[in-house]
Order: C-alpha cells, then sequence, then structure tokens
C-alpha cells in the first residue's frame, strides 16, 4: 500500500511543481482559472470540512453514545442501526440530490455554503456514528459495571470512564471523515458550490448563505471546462488537496498517539 | 433477642428472556453477619445479588418478580436508586481497576455522590485503602495507574472502592478465585474486621471458606435454596438436605 501512495504523491507533486508558487495558493484565479491562484478555492474547502464537522461530529457522537449506552435494543433501535448502515453506503450523488431537495429548496437555504455543509454533515453522520459506536463498544463492560456498583449514574460512567477511554478511536473515525469531505465534488457541486465564487475581501471571504469554491470542484472545472489551462495547474490543485487531507490525517496521528500515551489499560 | 433484619427477600424470581434463573427464593440477611452463599456455577448466585442493588436492570430482556426489602424498604420502590447502590458494596468476581489512578479508583464513588472537598478525600482514601488492607503497598505511589496493579492488589484495590461509598452491605461474588492463597487469608482477616460495622454477603465456590467465615450458610442450586441454617448445620455429617451434604463434601452430581 505504501507504493502506490508514495507513487501517486511524488508523481503528482512533480507535475505541478512549477506552478506550486506562494502566489498559487495566495492569489485569486484569474483569466476563467487558466492563471492566477486557488485563493478563494483553498478557503472554501476548508470551510465546507469545518462547518460540515462542527454539525456531524457533535451529533454523530451523541447519537452513537444514546444507541450503544443508552437505548434498549428493540425493533426501533435494530431499524436505526440498519439505517445507519445503510446511509453509510449511499452514494454521495444521491446525498447531493437529497441536500437540493432538501436544504437548498425545501429549507430555503438556496445554493450557498450552510447548504453544502449541510449536506455533507448528512453523508459523514452514519460513518462517524459506526466508527463511534464501535469504539465505544471496545471499552469493557465491567468498567461499566463497576462504576453502576458504586452509584455512579449511567451518564457519569459515560463521562468519567468511557469516553476517556474511547476518545482515541473516535476522533480517528471523525477525522478520516475530514479527507472525505474535502474530496466529495458531486454533492457539494448540487448544493453551494460554483465553478467561479471569488468571494468578497478581507480573509473570510464568504458567508454562510453565500456560495463558494472548493478545490475539488475547481480541479474539475480547470481540467474539463477551461480551455487553455495549463497541464500543471490542475496537478498543484490536486497536489494542494491531497497537502490538505494529508496535514489533517497527520495531525490526526499525532493527536491519537499523544491520547494513546495517556490511555490507561 | 432475634437479629434485625438487614434484607429480605420474598418469592424472588429472576427470568432472562424466557429462561427462569431464579424460582421464587425467600431469606433473610441479618444485620452484622457474614452470609455464605455456595452452589455451583448457574445457580443464580451472581443473579442474585444484581437484584439486591438493582443493577440487573441493566441487563435487557431480565423480569424480576417478587421482594426485595433493604432497612425496611423494597427496593423498587426507592426513588434515589444511586443511593441504594451507594449503601451496597459490591466486589466482582475478576477484579476491575478502573483506567484511572489508585487514587481516584477510590475517590470514584465519593465524587460522583457530590463529596469534592480533598482533604477528607485524603484522609477517606487512605481508610479505605487501610480497610482493604492495601495502603502500605500503594501509600506511595497512589497517583499510578490501578490497572497496573497485580491482580491481588487490584482485588484489594475493588474492595476498598467497594468501601468507598460507606456501604452498610458488603457483597462479594466470588471474590477469591483471581487472586492467590496468601491475599486471600489477609482479605478475609479483613472481613472479619468489617464484619462489625457491616453486614457481609458472601458468595464463594470454595465452600470451605464460607466455613471458616459465615455464621450461616445458603446452598442454593438450581435458581433455589437448597437449604440455609447455621454454618455448623450446613457442614455437619447430617443437614437438613441430602444434596448439601453430597455438594459440601465434593460428591455432588
Amino acid at each position: 500500500m505504501v507504493v502506490p501512495l508514495l507513487f501517486i504523491v511524488v508523481y503528482i507533486v512533480a507535475k505541478g511543481a512549477p506552478a506550486l508558487t506562494w502566489e498559487f495558493f495566495t492569489e485569486n484565479p484569474r483569466r476563467g482559472g487558466i492563471e492566477g491562484g486557488i485563493w478563494p478555492a483553498l478557503v472554501g474547502t476548508v470551510y465546507l470540512i469545518l462547518i460540515s464537522l462542527c454539525i456531524s461530529a457533535p451529533i454523530g457522537v451523541l447519537a452513537a453514545v444514546y444507541i450503544e449506552e443508552y437505548a434498549k435494543e428493540n425493533w426501533f433501535t435494530r431499524i436505526v442501526n440498519l439505517a445507519v448502515v445503510n446511509l453509510a453506503g449511499v452514494p454521495s450523488i444521491v446525498h447531493g440530490l437529497f441536500g437540493l431537495g432538501a436544504f437548498v429548496y425545501g429549507m430555503q437555504f438556496g445554493k450557498s455554503i450552510l447548504a453544502a455543509s449541510l449536506t455533507l454533515a448528512i453523508m459523514t453522520l452514519p460513518v462517524i456514528i459506526a466508527s463511534t459506536k464501535e469504539a465505544l463498544a471496545a471499552v469493557p463492560r465491567s468498567f461499566r459495571e463497576a462504576c453502576w456498583n458504586v452509584g455512579a449514574t449511567r451518564w457519569q460512567t459515560i463521562w468519567h470512564i468511557v469516553l476517556p477511554n474511547s476518545i482515541s478511536g473516535i476522533l480517528t473515525g471523525v477525522i478520516l471523515q475530514v479527507s472525505r469531505t474535502a474530496g466529495e465534488t458531486a454533492p457539494v457541486m448540487l448544493t453551494g458550490v460554483a465553478t467561479w465564487a471569488i468571494g468578497g475581501d478581507g480573509l473570510f471571504l464568504y458567508n454562510l448563505r453565500e456560495q463558494c469554491m472548493s478545490l475539488s470542484m475547481h480541479l474539475f472545472y480547470i481540467r474539463t471546462q477551461a480551455s487553455g489551462a495549463k497541464e500543471e495547474l490542475s496537478y498543484a490543485i490536486a497536489a494542494t488537496l491531497l497537502g490538505v487531507v494529508l496535514l489533517v490525517n497527520a495531525s490526526a496521528i499525532v493527536f491519537r498517539i499523544y491520547l494513546r500515551s495517556r490511555k490507561k489499560w | 433477642m432475634a437479629p434485625r433484619k438487614k434484607i429480605e427477600v420474598e418469592g424472588l424470581r429472576l427470568r432472562y428472556g424466557g429462561k427462569e434463573v431464579l424460582h421464587g427464593i425467600s431469606f433473610d440477611v441479618h444485620e452484622n453477619e457474614i452470609l455464605g452463599v455456595i452452589g455451583p456455577a448457574q445457580s443464580g448466585k451472581t443473579s442474585l445479588l444484581r437484584c439486591l442493588n438493582r443493577t440487573i436492570e441493566f441487563t435487557p430482556g431480565t423480569q424480576v418478580v417478587g421482594k426485595v426489602v433493604v432497612d425496611g424498604q423494597d427496593v423498587r420502590r426507592i426513588t434515589d436508586i444511586y443511593g441504594l447502590r451507594r449503601k451496597i458494596g459490591m466486589v466482582a468476581p475478576l477484579p476491575v481497576g478502573l483506567p484511572l489512578s489508585i487514587y481516584d479508583n477510590v475517590a470514584f464513588a465519593p465524587r460522583a455522590a457530590g463529596n469534592r472537598d480533598k482533604t477528607w478525600l485524603d484522609g477517606h482514601v487512605e481508610k479505605c485503602l487501610r480497610q482493604a488492607a492495601l495502603w502500605d503497598e500503594v501509600k506511595d505511589r497512589l497517583d499510578s495507574l490501578g490497572t497496573k496493579l497485580s491482580g491481588g492488589q487490584q482485588q484489594r484495590l475493588t474492595i476498598a472502592r467497594a468501601l468507598s461509598h460507606e456501604p452498610e452491605i458488603l457483597c462479594l461474588d466470588e471474590f477469591s478465585i483471581a487472586i492467590d492463597p496468601v491475599t486471600t487469608m489477609r482479605i478475609e482477616d479483613v472481613l472479619k474486621e468489617l464484619k462489625r460495622a457491616m453486614t457481609i454477603i458472601l458468595v464463594t465456590n470454595l465452600v470451605q471458606q464460607a466455613r471458616r467465615l459465615a455464621a450461616r450458610t445458603m446452598f442454593l442450586w438450581n435458581g433455589e435454596i437448597v437449604e440455609l441454617d447455621r454454618t455448623e448445620v450446613v457442614f455437619s455429617d447430617s443437614p437438613g438436605d441430602r444434596r448439601t451434604y453430597e455438594y459440601v463434601n465434593g460428591i455432588f452430581g
């Protein structure tokens, strides 16, 4: 697995190297994207990742805690579990279409960062629930029973014992979804990402109700729609996208090592 | 003078799904006695203990019929279930050191009950660890992990934790299966000491342990009480039931 990964990374970075300049990252695209940089797309991608995770991570983790720690085993929880598993397998374009209907038109958010982030959140939610459930289930039941026996409430048990001992597994699941969120094109294309949305001035560029650009969409656009773009440009975008994903994953790994070192059994 | 009844169990039936594991048993536990409970595996000893502090409710599909009365109160009418559990200390067969420091293991229950005064906790942790005959071995490393202790030490840590919420009843469920005989004897001495302050239910599959410690012994078999009598009677040559004699002398089945 290391060889293809290295090959992909080296190939893309090498092909894109001539275009990877400081200006490439910090400037707006010009002349339909064939010149200039990718700043708005970079910012847009970060927006989508952060906002969608802020929605899906807390909801997903709490949902998993409820299913795993509180809910009784009955037909209802079985249906919920089945739904979670199946929702995780729904193709992203279908989520996109759902987002278009539910958020863009249904809730009248219009094509916007908000609608796109919500769509991405819905898409990542089942995977976060599933991975969190697994992490919680890995904490031995005897720990919980020991806590209950000394008169701790369910929540005290979860807060002091179960969560601290499953947090590294939970975070792994959450952070893996970052790379998925970063790379998705189809669902955001339908719900809030435009080929051309430079945004306003200042550091934040966009507000929630505006459309934005994203790296994946920009790559798709440069490669298929903009004639005359130099080849290294698209490779440079791909390299940036890879960089964002690898950066997030690397920080996740570092964080996990830190948590593991504090793990107590 | 009749001894005061600490626990009264009346017609207790317990079903897991369709299977009944306790078939309507009735008995009393007197205050400040050690009641030995002996019986083969699967006879319902652990389930019985879990009915006392209502942790049985955490197992899905269980159904409890009958009455368990602790200090004159029906446990199923008790609204402060956490208070009930603090009144009953539980020690499980396998030691469970919570993944916390030794200090936090013992301070967990008082803290969960809302007691956060540092000075009081320090003294209390020491008291509980001393009661469990563990203090001298761990007093210099209270910050190290409870889970890193040896099996015997962890079991004593579990006992210290069970004592940390100042229970009036202590239930020990085969506490000695994971520890060596020397440690077992030390804990048995601890129990003789604790008997003055609390009521102890000692579930054990070492029949001799019940003989050494218990004032009365109950023989539980297949979810029914075969015999409950003074320990001398249960271990005599002529107990009330033939099966008791056979079980105690290892010629059962």
